[in-house]
């Protein structure tokens, strides 16, 4: 046998535990939740309990959201143990991806904007 | 007489590769980033008409059209997509306990949780298949308005990719009753594993942009 | 792990066969399936050629009536689509499936059947496509189906059905290439290659591979929702329904200016091969290439709107994407002055390859200025949708990327086919193809700023296009004329040239190291590399030429076994679309048919081995 067996373990260091994927899904139930509550108190049934938050609306909630995102990505999905050419792989795209939405969601409003319909 | 029947057989573990991973664990997260393209442009396209809607239902607001004088409720309904999104979540941690009985050679812990998550990917999509009929009960169609093309485009094709994800789960699900997912396989669990990662974190920016901004 | 079961590869109970029918069909081999792309690149080249000189014919003469303007609108749509899609794409592919695993010392790519299934995905693509003539329904709305002229209202035939499904069907095959090639550069080099040692062919492959996968999802969901718009009846670019046709557009174009970028960059990596070899000189600034290469991607990707300058997107955004336009040129420029730096001072052979090389530099220079004047939103108010924009892409990607790959076809066809092409007949090719190209396509820069618009089938006597039209059309000829002779060369060196030699140019690279063609492992042993150019670096060592490799028994070597289920798999793919083209006729069985195959096809593969396990691979045997 060679000395460079590669087998899932041998780069997979330090892999969490049941118990820290547990902790884990329990942050993300709560950031859940919180999404959820950011929306009754700016929307929904409770509009205002915290005063007015629709100015700081979306980026609180994509904040909560991205936090998610990278809780999954770095510990479900291993990226934090594994190589970094994986983070790499994943996180370049990820890149171009979010600069192509706000890319389109401003070129696209501009267009509408002046573009009325009937026009 | 293991590999040659064996199907999903890791390759001649001889193989060394000129960064010590696995291709086929490079090839999945590969065509994840690809993937990460394809759902941006359909988040774009709904972003960027999901208030372009010339007639009602709206998402948050109701209408009354004036033509036939009917009333249009609302379409989103946040409880039912909460409890939804809840179970999306929970079943990334089902698939990982799975993935890490699947590792340790642990074969109950593995088909435990593998049949939860599979359970919740289930659940997921009925919620998702009620919340279409029901949403097309109150007026919303494809054709009907901006808001509902670009709904249901995007999380039809989402839940379209959790489906998938379903029948990849269920087909490991059956190699694992069947004894042939052994610990030195667990990497083709990984594989189904970091799809459906995948899909439950493209429904983390979905939820929130679809369903509860304004 | 790997278990005995017999010296002969046997899976399933097929006998891997090395000659006949079957084995092609059943191939996983790396240059099986690049001889498979060659056949079928080969064969809608002519077919794109054929319709570009129909073309020509038609706009020979003024108010000519040589062909309908809805059959004009079809040849020029199909025109583009093939050529970019079935022509210079899979010619690529050619290079890519044939020659990256030889140049990184490995036995085949990371996953042989997927590679198989890309090839029979893009056969039957193609078809498909091309089936559209049959139903008198070819594509007509133009190689980029501008919404929403191709909606249901404006394009109420199948016409449009074809092209867009087509294209998916196509986008699949380059997906699953982009995939495997991606892991097949990361994890298969030989020992010793490291990123900064692989030959430049690989490295622009490389980042080819790459904007294929951030590219393609894009078109996809474009298409994606043009086909919900023609059968479902949504309204994403229909405006009485809330939609814009402004966003396909922009969705087309994300993908579209990525594309291009992936038609010209393998045959830069042609060109960083061929230069050196042919004037004995390693590529001048090898680091620069590289990083010049990766920065042209990314910055690809932000230069989309520069197609868009005349739908009035506004100062702001019309400034960005005109700066980001002009800022790839330093990159580009940066190639240009290095590929001039590696022939400067060196011992020029101008043997074949390296006179299309040289055309290669020129023309894309001219057709790079011609890019760069477009990059102005201002001058590109007059250029765009004239003849000058057509001038300027064909410059670019025929003056460009088939004057590349075709220096790559002179320069590897002896390593494939194993008969060196005959220098003589080469010759005339080249000069035929300079003279005709040019011929061609210098009148129409003229010819568009006098206001001659694209996509006219005619055009009337008296605005001065008149006789630049006909120099064209002549040109066209002399340019088909030209390869009329390389395939005259093609045939004549198949039946009476002698084999060709494994190191016929004195190379560089790892794939002149092995026979002519290779046998079915490549490698007998995988190579340690120890720099660039290891070739050279071998016979600097040996004082002299390295001795004629001979060919061995093989024995002992582990190749991925040969399955048909690649090719069953790729055939669901155009019975699904072909079933949704249908589905107002016949319902939704088509599309079942199509899903179940696919299901029934990838569920096979799946459990099928893919290694046949045969004793004694040691140590550094990759499959």
């Amino acid at each position: 046998m060679t000395s460079h067996v590669t087998t899932a373990d041998e780069h997979e260091r330090a892999h969490p535990t049941p118990g820290t994927y547990t902790k884990v899904g329990l942050v993300l139930f709560i950031l859940t939740a919180l999404e959820v509550a950011l929306y009754e108190i700016t929307f929904g049934e409770h509009a205002g309990a915290l005063g007015d938050l629709t100015h700081v609306f979306v980026p609180m909630l994509l904040t909560l959201s991205a936090a998610k995102f990278a809780l999954v990505a770095m510990f479900y999905m291993h990226l934090k143990q594994d190589s970094r050419l994986f983070t790499g792989v994943f996180v370049f795209p990820l890149i171009i991806a979010a600069v192509v939405i706000l890319a389109l969601a401003a070129l696209m409003a501009y267009h509408m904007a002046f573009a009325k319909s009937g026009g | 007489m293991t590999d040659i029947a064996h199907p999903l057989a890791a390759p001649n573990p001889h193989l060394e590769t000129s960064t010590g991973l696995d291709s086929r664990k490079l090839a999945i997260w590969t065509f994840l980033g690809s993937e990460c393209m394809f759902f941006a442009s359909l988040i774009s396209t709904y972003v960027v008409f999901r208030n372009k809607s010339l007639v009602g239902p709206f998402p948050h607001t109701p209408w009354t059209d004036p033509a036939t004088g009917r009333v249009y409720e609302p379409i989103i309904e946040i409880p039912l997509v909460t409890v939804g999104t809840a179970l999306l979540l929970f079943s990334s941690l089902f698939i990982v306990l799975a993935l890490y009985g699947a590792q340790k050679g642990n074969r109950k812990m593995l088909l435990g949780w593998l049949a939860a998550t599979i359970m919740c990917g289930m659940f997921f999509v009925g919620m998702q298949v009620y919340e279409f009929t029901h949403f097309v009960h109150k007026g919303l169609t494809l054709q009907r308005n901006m808001f509902g093309a670009s709904f249901f485009t995007l999380t039809g094709f989402h839940g379209t990719h959790v489906t998938i994800g379903v029948i990849w789960l269920l087909t490991m699900f059956v190699l694992a009753l069947r004894k042939q997912l052994p610990a030195e396989n667990a990497i083709n669990l990984e594989m189904a594993a970091l799809y459906w990662h995948f899909v439950d974190v493209v429904w983390i920016i979905i939820f929130p942009v679809v369903y509860l901004m304004q | 792990m790997a278990t005995v079961v017999g010296k002969e590869a046997l899976v399933a109970g097929i006998p891997a066969e090395k000659t006949g029918l079957w084995s092609w069909i059943t191939t996983v081999d790396h240059k099986r399936v690049a001889v498979l792309y060659l056949i079928g690149s080969m064969f809608f080249f002519f077919l794109g050629g054929i319709e570009a000189l129909l073309i020509r014919i038609q706009l020979v003469r003024p108010d000519n009536n040589f062909v309908t303007p809805e059959v004009f609108n079809e040849l020029f749509t199909m025109h583009g689509t093939t050529m970019i899609f079935l022509a210079v794409m899979p010619m690529s592919q050619i290079f890519f499936n044939y020659i990256i695993p030889l140049m990184i010392g490995a036995r085949d790519v990371a996953f042989p059947r997927l590679n198989a299934f890309g090839v029979w995905v893009f056969l039957l693509g193609g078809l498909f496509l091309n089936a559209s003539f049959l139903f008198g329904a070819a594509p007509d709305a133009g190689w980029f189906g501008y919404a929403n002229l191709t909606s249901k209202q404006f394009s109420p035939g199948m016409h449009v059905d074809f092209w867009m499904l087509g294209l998916q069907i196509l986008g699949v095959s380059s997906l699953a290439a982009a995939v495997n090639f991606f892991v097949t550069i990361i994890n298969l080099r030989a020992p010793g290659m490291r990123l900064m040692r692989m030959p430049m062919f690989v490295w622009m492959s490389f980042i080819t591979m790459i904007l294929l996968l951030l590219a393609f999802p894009v078109i996809t969901v474009a298409l994606i929702l043009l086909m919900f718009d023609r059968f479902f009846g949504t309204h994403f670019f229909v405006p009485t329904g809330g939609g814009d046709p402004i966003l396909w557009q922009h969705l087309f174009w994300i993908f579209g200016h990525p594309e291009v970028y992936i038609l010209i960059l393998p045959a830069f990596g042609i060109i960083s091969e061929v230069l050196p070899v042919f004037s004995r000189k390693p590529l001048f600034g090898y680091a620069a290439m590289v990083f010049s290469g990766v920065f042209i991607a990314f910055l690809g990707f932000g230069v989309w709107s520069h197609h868009m300058f005349s739908t009035g997107m506004g100062p702001i955004a019309d400034t960005f994407f005109s700066l980001a336009t002009m800022l790839i040129a330093i990159p580009t420029g940066v190639k240009i002055f290095n590929w001039i730096g590696t022939i400067w001072g060196g011992s020029l052979q101008l043997k074949t390859p390296m006179l299309f090389a040289l055309g290669f530099i020129a023309m894309f220079i001219m057709g790079g200025l011609s890019g760069v004047m477009h990059a102005s939103p201002p001058a590109d108010l007059q250029q765009t949708d004239t003849y000058f924009v057509v001038a300027h892409f064909h410059y670019v990607l025929f003056g460009g990327s088939i004057f590349g790959l075709v220096a790559g076809a002179y320069y590897w066809w002896p390593k494939m086919f194993g008969k060196v092409l005959d220098e003589r007949l080469g010759k005339i090719h080249f000069w035929l193809q300079l003279i005709g190209f040019n011929l061609t396509f210098f009148p129409m820069h003229f010819v568009g700023l006098h206001g001659m618009p694209r996509r006219v089938y005619t055009y009337p006597k008296g605005l001065g296009f008149d006789s630049m039209n006909q120099w064209e059309t002549v040109g066209a000829f002399i340019l088909a004329g030209g390869f009329a002779v390389m395939l005259y060369n093609i045939w004549k060196t198949w039946r009476t040239a002698p084999p060709a030699p494994a190191d016929p140019w004195n190379g560089a690279t790892l794939e002149w190291s092995i026979p002519s063609p290779p046998q079915e492992w490549n490698f007998p042993e995988i190579p340690t590399v120890t720099g660039r150019d290891p070739l050279w670096e071998a016979k600097r060592q040996r004082g002299g030429p390295l001795p004629e490799p001979q060919r061995v028994s093989g024995q002992g070597i582990h190749m991925p076994a040969p399955s048909y289920w690649p090719l069953v798999t790729a055939f669901s793919l155009p019975l699904l679309f072909t079933g949704l083209m249908l589905a107002s006729k016949i319902g939704p069985w088509g599309i079942f048919i199509g899903v179940a195959t696919l299901f029934f096809g990838i569920y096979n593969w799946l459990f099928e081995p893919s290694y046949t396990s045969i004793p004694g691979v040691k140590g550094k045997g990759r499959h």
